[in-house]
């Protein structure tokens, strides 16, 4: 039987990183993540799993232990934030590059300087391209829930890339939420056991993981990296459905909410998209067709199928909560691949975007409903008249 | 030269699936240094042998003699030139550099591209 408990989205995650027991974790604190590998360093300590703790001295090398570990065959989990996500970047494309299907807790926050410990998406922004799949999460169970699923999808042998799953540092990572914990039992069978086709330590059949690879392999290399990527969206896709009917979820590539009849959405990511929800009702209880798009998976990023559930709408407002410093009017870079899905899958919408929450700054519903506003007018005269706009930020 | 194979044809993440199989990667065509054997001057003290990264000193077995350089293999670093304790014995006037090539010595160095035998 499942259980409700309250806990922080840091709780929650440990609790799955409990419930799955991995042979090996690697990690180094960092705020706001620190909290999930204390609690699960707890777990260690008192034998509540049997996972190999490995005290690193910084994030490039928990990453580098966990590619090492997950090569010689281990199940492998670490967790990270901002700064810490930025000094494992090198190993973070060799983990993907040798196929380490590595499990992380992402903790979203704001990548220095000016020095900040609160929420924002320039740390994850930052890894979009590096072969990782990426999943948001809006509140701890989300979380909970995408962790457990991200084993599956890791390592699955079609895929076999490493996952990162987010949440919101502070705002989903700090923050006390009934979370619906599901029976260990059916997590550990959920899960399953990993078999690992090529593990180093199978000493009966000795390989090399990363040798030399010149300009005669390496191309091909990477086409296989892409062919990981194409089959990891139908992966996560089986993955979530056998999920949703074992432990009555609804998880899938996006959530829409109230979108089917809108004139108007907005697509926001994570926490936000919970205050963003709010602001629908009551909008609707005016009688304003508005909804919401909230992307789940990020990476592989489901172009065609968000092209599909918003080809109806007369406007669109993304809400960023990152800047992609330099790219086409220094808009943020869900709206940057929004717009370009869009736009190759032949939906012309008029589309605005609209950077939020800096730092951890807050935003706030009044905030959402102004975002809403600006559409319902955008979708009245068809014109977009400022393309990107950085929301309450002090002139 | 081994035919190059398609992506869905080889392991993944570059993976290599067997062992022993650098003898399969032939290094000698790295080589911007050649050595050249002297042979009525080497003791066969096996030091080159010994110290060779790549395995490429070559070795009579009957008769336990050194005879010369795997030029498949061989990336010319000269670490044999280097060790070679006849090498070292060579008399040098004072200020005189030790040129790769001087023929006194038992394993030369000379740069592949003007090398003839």
């Amino acid at each position: 039987m499942s259980k409700f408990e309250a806990l922080t989205g840091n709780a929650a995650v440990a609790t799955a990183m409990r419930q799955i027991n991995p042979d090996v974790v690697a990690a180094y604190p960092i705020t706001p993540q620190t909290s999930t590998v204390q609690t699960f360093a707890d777990f260690v300590a008192d034998g509540l799993v049997d996972t190999e703790f490995v005290c690193v001295e910084s994030e490039h090398s928990a990453m580098s232990a966990c590619v090492g570990a997950s090569a010689a065959g281990a199940r492998v989990m670490t967790a990270t934030a901002a700064n810490g996500l930025a000094l494992m970047w090198e190993i973070l494309y060799i983990a993907a590059s040798n196929r380490c299907p590595i499990v992380m807790s992402l903790v979203n926050r704001a990548l220095s300087a000016p020095i900040n410990i609160h929420c924002d998406h320039s740390d994850v922004m930052g890894i979009r391209d590096s072969g990782w799949l990426i999943l948001f999460s809006e509140n701890g169970q989300e979380a909970y829930d995408n962790l457990i699923q991200a084993v599956r999808i890791a390592e699955h042998p079609d895929v076999l890339l490493p996952v990162a799953i987010c949440q919101d540092g502070f705002i989903t990572s700090h923050a006390l939420e009934r979370v619906e914990i599901y029976d260990d039992a059916d997590v550990r069978a959920f899960v399953g056991e990993y078999k690992p086709q090529w593990p180093l330590l199978d000493l009966e059949h000795p390989k090399t993981y990363g040798p030399l690879d010149f300009y005669d392999y390496y191309y091909e290399h990477k086409r296989q990296q892409v062919e990981a990527m194409e089959h990891a969206q139908r992966v996560i896709l089986e993955v979530a459905e056998e999920f949703n009917r074992k432990f009555n979820r609804n998880y899938g590539l996006f959530e829409p909410y109230r979108l089917e009849d809108a004139e108007v959405a907005v697509i926001v990511a994570n926490s936000t998209a919970g205050t963003a929800r709010v602001v629908v009702d009551r909008l609707r209880d005016e009688g304003l067709k508005v909804g919401l798009l909230k992307p789940r998976v990020f990476r592989p990023f489901p172009a065609e199928e968000l092209a599909d559930a918003l080809s109806h709408l007369k406007a669109v407002a993304v809400m960023d909560r990152s800047i992609s410093f330099g790219a086409m009017d220094n808009a943020g870079p869900l709206f940057l691949e929004l717009a370009a899905a869009l736009a190759l899958h032949g939906v012309q919408v008029p589309m605005a975007d609209y950077v939020y929450g800096l730092g951890g700054r807050d935003i706030l519903p009044h905030e959402i409903e102004r975002v809403y506003r600006d559409a319902l007018k955008v979708a009245e005269t068809g014109r977009v008249e400022r393309r990107v706009t950085y929301l309450s930020v002090r002139e | 030269m081994t035919e190059l194979r398609g992506w869905r044809e080889i392991p993944i993440g570059g993976m290599i699936l067997e062992a022993g199989n650098s003898v399969e990667y032939k290094t000698g065509g790295w080589r911007a240094f050649r050595p050249v054997f002297g042979e009525a001057k080497c003791i066969h003290c096996m030091q080159c042998w010994l110290f060779c990264p790549d395995s490429s000193i070559l070795v009579d077995p009957e008769n336990e003699k050194m005879v010369g350089f795997d030029l498949e293999y061989c990336k010319g670093c000269g670490i044999c030139a280097s060790i070679c304790p006849v090498n070292a014995k060579v008399i040098r006037k004072a200020g005189e550099e030790l040129a790769r090539d001087d023929p006194r010595l038992c394993i030369r160095m000379i740069e592949e591209g003007k090398f003839q035998e």
